[in-house]
């Protein structure tokens, strides 16, 4: 991902409670629209905040239950795009691992989807995963 | 925060129109199921899902509606959507579930659709 300068930034510590993902996806659309988004555009930073945090509270398995939410506002004289991470300190994950997985039965593929919607509906995505946890940084342009 | 999912039922020339107001989530999802399935015990086998009051969506709740469609391919009937946000449009896309069922702009096209259908 391409270094840009940070025009503002805001970083939040969030519990692993149900439906926290609701909270998460409000936060990032209230930066998004101040800064101008469209309407369809914020809805898809909204699914993607809400898939991210799902991986974080049902796959991290982290022992600390809270995950960061970390929105960064990024441009030069004008914002230019939406920054977001989010980041758990659970045990990490292999993509490879995970694209290497067999759907339970013939068909429709039911589970799993999470960071192929992330892809799908952001700019870019970058993961870093390791033992000391998971990090889902993803771009959207404004 | 928890919003429970509402939902309402119309029958109208043998297809069941299930309306949602809320997130599907995977309590939403089960809400969702939960309605479906009574109307396919009715004798229903084609079902309208429309989801203008729904603006949110998770891949949770999404899995659980692909549980429905695929239950609806077993009895050989049919499960369509209509006025789905762009954005949850693209995410069914994603997800695939746009090759199993099918997803129309308004209500009024939908319903027509699945009445020639029959």
């Amino acid at each position: 991902m391409a270094k840009s300068a940070v025009l503002k930034e805001v970083i939040v510590t969030l519990p692993m409670t149900p439906e926290i993902e609701r909270d998460a996806c409000e936060k990032a659309s209230a930066v998004a629209r101040s800064m101008g988004m469209s309407q369809d555009k914020i809805d898809e930073v909204k699914i993607a905040v809400i898939e991210a945090c799902l991986n974080a509270l049902q796959h991290s398995k982290a022992t600390l239950r809270e995950f960061e939410l970390e929105l960064s506002i990024l441009g030069g004289a004008e914002p230019e795009a939406l920054q977001i991470a989010v980041r758990d300190t659970g045990v990490g994950f292999s993509r490879t691992q995970l694209e290497g997985r067999k759907p339970e039965k013939p068909g429709l593929r039911k589970r799993g989807w999470g960071l192929k919607i992330i892809e799908g509906l952001m700019d870019e995505v970058h993961i870093e995963s390791g033992a000391s946890g998971t990090t889902v940084v993803m771009r959207k342009t404004r | 925060m928890t919003e429970s999912m509402k939902i309402t039922v119309d029958r109208r020339d043998g297809i069941a129109l299930i309306y949602t107001d809320g997130y599907i989530n995977n309590q939403g999802g089960e809400e969702i199921a939960r309605v479906a399935y009574e109307l396919i015990d009715g004798g229903y086998k084609r079902l309208l899902l429309n989801l203008e009051k729904t603006k949110i969506v998770n891949s949770i709740g999404i899995s659980i509606l692909i549980e429905i469609i695929e239950k609806m391919i077993e009895i050989d009937g049919r499960l369509a959507f209509c006025n789905l946000t762009p954005t949850i449009d693209k995410t069914f896309h994603i997800m695939g579930l746009a090759q199993y069922s099918s997803i129309y702009p308004d209500e009024a096209s939908a319903v027509e659709q699945q009445k020639s259908a029959e």
